[in-house]
């Protein structure tokens, strides 16, 4: 690791401050990626401004119509969430196949959609769900917001200070994890909104990322069923092929995940 | 035998500390001027090292020195060796190219050492390396056996024209092909096993001081083998006198056999800390680790086998490539030779056996002993065989095993190999029994409607353990003898030190050996103190590997016991005036037989330091050392059986069941046996799901961390069932055979076979993850 400073404000006001102090700062939450590549080098930070202990960034509240989850939340925090449960037991799901015990106590709702790893868990119920994340300067829609590997709408300086996600009518989550790293090697969030939308997204299978799969929104959209999906055929074209898996493998998986996310519904 | 002696489940000594935090590793060691070393590495698997320009990095802060190659060739520093000659079968020597500890001119694989930064800290001395120019002119490279094997292919070294080290061969070839002319039926298998990273817990690491007064080296290192260690850095490196250098292996935390070689890091920390005139430190981190620690395994086999119209064999035929990697590291040559076809009749009466093994050069790490070494190997080629056969032959694959099963012992394997004792039936009718093997037809039917696929393998192996009769591996090469040594010292006051030349990396030694001594003497494993891994303290050892420290260090511990107990005795029997023939050792006395005559161990011991009345003409004192050299190899074999269900979904493997039976011979510690045979499962498994080292075309890693190379983890493995059935070894007074290995050599195979029962057809390798199995489940769905 290269020498650095660390800083802990106390507010999200002024940590946005120390980073305009600071233009080769970056900001730190649960650390689980940005300390990783830092120690390797990869990363050369001047300041680190750590998010994770401002208090009004963690937390999590349920209204009747959003679950709506502080960026600093770790993980951890959002398994034992009964609001949560209540609110998106899907959401509670997909965080309890996150990582490791060691990774969930640390990382972070918000570090883990401004990182936007193509294999995240996050981004894919972000997507289905339709949420709304918000900054410290706005509100961004979950469509716009992922712009393709480890790339987001995100400024510089930008902070994520919540992520409010829409209760949906149904939802479930399917995840085959990567043998070596436990990201998706390809999993899949359904969702089914309270107006009868549907949206599903697959994450860890797409070379650019987290993607919505039309073929199965319009097949669940005729027949919200995991047997409605048997016909649909899902193109290897610009999916991930590597040691773990072939694209037709991911492809096959894309389909098997979304049956089984919908089993798994609720 | 008392409750803590041989036999009983005694709580490791050890874990007090490990389990405290409170153990002390080599990275522990501080050392009052220490610097830190940090190696500038190539990045390209096959270039020129055109020039090393360290002028801006010798003024960064902190930066002590900048070490290149080049002085390592200028102060005469002996290149890597390899301790095993072994000759191809047209009689010629070995081919290996030079290897030097940093590569002055030309790199072979990513990772190689060219240069090191030594700094007062570990971060200057990173910072340090970035400022370091290194001038390489790329050349093509070989990352596969197959293109290093083919014509025109880039050449490693001009010593092995090819890229070939030997072309070696065991067995009667012509018999073995009458063998094959004769045959009702001939199988045949094309099999890989998969290059595996050793990936112990603790990585490599060395600090090294020189004391410039006395001339005189310290080398702490993670080393399963301290003497061995200081034997080539002297001998062979020219580092430093024998005599005038300490090496000490603390708590090593695991090896798992890639902490028996000499790297060239050690080596370079203990070179350049006379160099700078200062102690030096490196502790490898995990990349490094991927990139450097010998790896294991990685062969390419075609296997034959030849059965007579009642499903007898009637000969084997195989031929093996064998990946060295870019250099041939410390014993590299014997594995896939002495190590491995050795033992291809597995636990079969097979009269005739030729197996030919072509050693191969390619851009990518050095690849040497890894748990098992080349016993895995075989034994997954046989099994795999076994199973293939049985199903083409179609036998139940219990069957054909039990009707070639070796029944009398001894018995002459045509390779080699003399089996002393076993009882193979045995093993797999226990194995059998467990699995509850009729009732798999209904398990398999009953997972088939709930829309899996069931299938269950076999895997019978036999492995050799105790390394070994030094003779007779002298004369197939071996560098060095394979005796073990031990000495003990009663203290004055009755307590007693054992000091070992095997070394402990998580085999629980200070229990195991310790039980030994108080079970002879009826005291308790808190009055034994087992000290090793200290060149200064231990008088000399060949360290621990090849699961040979029960049979062979304990066995010099025997001898060693034997001999203070006789002293022991003619001392008690002086002081009760009793005849020496009469005395008896319980629990802790000294007992004249058959009266309530006694003395109590402490004052014997006493008595040998005060000296004031011993027997005439005896010395004083009570210590007594032995050197054990063993008669035969020990051969541990057992009865795997493995029992899977695939989902065809995703192709996912869950292992459901797993019986494993082993016959150990006697069993020092039942509970020690049963954790490394765990172990050695989980990595077996490892090997047959997850693990793989893998490199693309250009010789780059592409597994070299943990988030693309997958280890076990503790949801990948079933809770085993592990059981024993007994021979008790003849070949040495202990009658143990060795636990250490057996579960990475004997379950790769049980795993594959019961996937390749599940899908129905042979076509699948290891690892046999998710993505592969169901590539492979569409194939039989092509086919049907
Ligand atoms: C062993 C291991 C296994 C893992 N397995 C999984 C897995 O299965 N699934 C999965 O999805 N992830 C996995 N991860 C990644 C993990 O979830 C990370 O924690 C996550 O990607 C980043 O979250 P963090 O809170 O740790 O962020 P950090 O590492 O602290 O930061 C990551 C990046 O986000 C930025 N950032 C952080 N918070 C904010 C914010 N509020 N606003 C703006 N920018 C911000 C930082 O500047 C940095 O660039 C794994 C990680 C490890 C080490």
């Amino acid at each position: 690791m290269y020498e650095t400073t660390y800083h802990r404000p106390a507010s999200i006001d002024e940590a946005a401050a120390l980073f305009a102090k600071h233009p080769d700062a970056k900001y730190l939450a649960g650390g689980h990626t940005l300390i990783p590549v830092m120690k390797q080098r990869l990363a050369a930070p001047s300041d680190v401004i750590d998010l994770a202990r401002i208090k009004d960034m963690i937390g999590i509240e349920a209204t009747a119509d959003a679950l709506i989850i502080k960026a600093a939340t770790t993980y951890y925090d959002i398994t034992q969430s009964a609001a949560a449960k209540k609110a998106i037991p899907a959401i509670v799901h997909l965080t309890s196949v996150l990582g490791d015990p060691a990774v969930r106590y640390r990382g972070t709702i918000g570090g883990s959609i401004a990182n936007n790893d193509p294999a995240a868990d996050y981004p894919a119920a972000v997507l289905a769900l339709n949420a709304t994340i918000k900054t410290n300067k706005r509100e961004i829609k979950g469509d716009d917001f992922f712009q393709g590997l480890f790339s987001t709408a995100l400024e510089d300086n930008e902070i994520i200070t919540s992520v409010s996600f829409p209760i949906p009518a149904k939802a479930g989550y399917a995840k085959m994890r990567h043998p070596a790293s436990r990201f998706a090697l390809t999993a899949v969030f359904v969702a089914q909104s309270k107006s009868g939308e549907v949206r599903v997204a697959a994450t860890g299978a797409s070379q650019s990322g987290v993607m919505r799969v039309p073929a199965i929104e319009a097949a669940l959209k005729a027949n919200w069923s995991a047997g409605a999906l048997d016909g649909v055929n899902i193109s290897a074209d610009g999916l991930m092929g590597d040691i773990h898996g072939s694209a037709e493998y991911r492809a096959n998986l894309i389909k098997v995940m979304a049956q089984r996310a919908v089993e798994a519904a609720s | 035998m008392g409750v803590e002696g041989i036999g009983a489940r005694v709580a490791r000594k050890e874990d007090k500390r490990f389990i405290t935090g409170r153990g002390r590793y080599v990275d522990d060691v501080k050392v009052i001027g220490l610097t830190h070393a940090h190696f500038i590495r190539s990045p390209h698997a096959h270039a020129k090292v055109k020039g090393i320009d360290a002028s801006a990095a010798k003024d960064m802060p902190g930066v002590v020195d900048v070490l290149t190659a080049q002085q390592l060739v200028d102060d005469k520093i002996g290149n890597l060796i390899c301790g095993w000659a072994v000759s191809s079968k047209d009689g010629t020597p070995m081919k290996m190219g030079a290897w030097p500890a940093m590569a002055p001119d030309t790199v072979r694989f990513v990772g190689q050492a060219v240069a090191v930064v030594i700094a007062e800290t570990k971060n200057q001395a990173k910072d340090a390396a970035e400022a370091v120019v290194v001038e390489y002119e790329e050349l093509p490279a070989v990352s596969s056996m197959t293109t290093a094997l083919a014509k025109s292919a880039p050449q490693l070294h001009p010593e092995a024209p090819g890229n070939v080290v030997y072309d070696w061969a065991i067995g009667d070839e012509k018999q073995t092909n009458d063998a094959f002319s004769k045959a009702a039926n001939v199988v045949s298998l094309d099999l890989t096993n998969n290059r595996l990273v050793p990936n112990a817990m603790e990585p490599r690491a060395a600090v090294a001081e020189y004391d410039e007064a006395e001339e005189h080296f310290t080398l702490h290192t993670t080393s399963q083998n301290p003497h061995v260690a200081r034997l080539v850095l002297s001998a062979f490196y020219n580092v430093a006198q024998e005599h005038k250098l300490r090496v000490i292996a603390p708590d090593v935390g695991g090896g798992f056999g890639s902490k028996i070689f000499i790297y060239p890091e050690e080596m370079v920390a203990l070179w350049a800390s006379k160099k700078v005139r200062r102690p030096v430190k490196w502790t490898g981190d995990r990349t490094e680790a991927f990139l450097t620690d010998a790896h294991g395994r990685d062969h390419m086999s075609h296997a034959e086998m030849a059965f007579d119209a009642n499903n007898r064999i009637l000969g084997l035929r195989v031929k093996t490539h064998a990946n060295f990697g870019a250099y041939m590291s410390l014993f590299s040559s014997s594995v896939p030779t002495y190590l491995y076809a050795t033992l291809l009749s597995g636990q079969y009466n097979i009269p005739t056996i030729y197996a030919e093994v072509m050693g191969v050069y390619t851009n990518t790490t050095p690849v040497d002993a890894y748990r098992g070494a080349g016993r895995p190997e075989a034994s997954y080629l046989v099994e795999r065989l076994m199973e293939t056969s049985a199903r083409q032959l179609k036998v139940d694959p219990a069957e054909l095993r039990r009707i070639n099963f070796v029944t009398q012992f001894p018995h002459q394997t045509p390779v080699i190999m003399a089996y002393d004792i076993g009882d193979f039936g045995a093993s797999l009718d226990a194995a059998l029994k467990a699995i509850d093997y009729s009732g798999f037809p209904a398990r398999k039917a009953k997972a088939k409607a709930a829309g899996k696929l069931r299938g269950l393998g076999f895997s019978c192996y036999i492995e050799a353990c105790g390394i070994a009769p030094s003779k007779a591996v002298g004369s197939l090469g071996a560098g060095v003898g394979l005796w073990e040594s031990a000495e003990v010292r009663v203290n004055p006051v009755g307590t007693i030190e054992v000091l070992t030349g095997s070394h402990s990396h998580g085999q629980g030694h200070e229990t195991t050996f310790a039980q030994l001594v108080a079970g002879r003497l009826g005291i308790s494993v808190d009055q034994v103190q087992i000290v090793h891994g200290d060149t200064d303290k231990v008088q000399f050892g060949m360290g621990t590997y090849g699961s040979r420290s029960a049979a062979v260090g304990m066995s010099a511990i025997f001898k060693a016991m034997e001999k203070v107990e006789a002293k022991a005795k003619k001392i008690a029997a002086h002081l009760l005036e009793a005849s020496e023939g009469d005395i008896v050792i319980e629990n802790g006395e000294f007992k004249v037989a058959g009266t309530d005559k006694a003395i109590a161990l402490p004052m014997v011991a006493l008595a040998a330091y005060t000296a004031h009345n011993l027997p005439d003409g005896m010395e004083p004192g009570l210590k007594e050392g032995a050197f054990y050299d063993p008669t035969n190899f020990t051969f541990p074999a057992g009865a795997y059986i493995c029992e899977v269900e695939i989902d065809p979904g995703t192709g996912k493997t869950d292992i459901v069941d797993f019986v494993a039976v082993d016959d150990f011979g006697r069993l020092i510690n039942p509970m020690i046996v049963e954790g490394q045979v765990h172990g050695g499962l989980a990595q077996g498994i490892g090997q047959a799901m997850l693990e793989s080292a893998v490199y693309d075309d250009n010789g780059q890693p592409v597994t070299a961390s943990f988030m693309d190379y997958a280890m076990p983890r503790a949801d990948d493995v079933p809770s085993f069932r592990v059981s024993h059935t007994t021979t008790l070894c003849p070949g040495n007074p202990l009658g143990v055979k060795g636990c250490g290995e057996a579960g990475a050599i004997g379950s790769s195979p049980a795993v594959i076979n019961a996937i390749t029962d599940a899908l129905g057809h042979n076509k699948i390798e290891m690892p046999a993850t998710p993505g592969r199995v169901w590539e492979a489940l569409q194939l039989r769905q092509a086919a049907e």
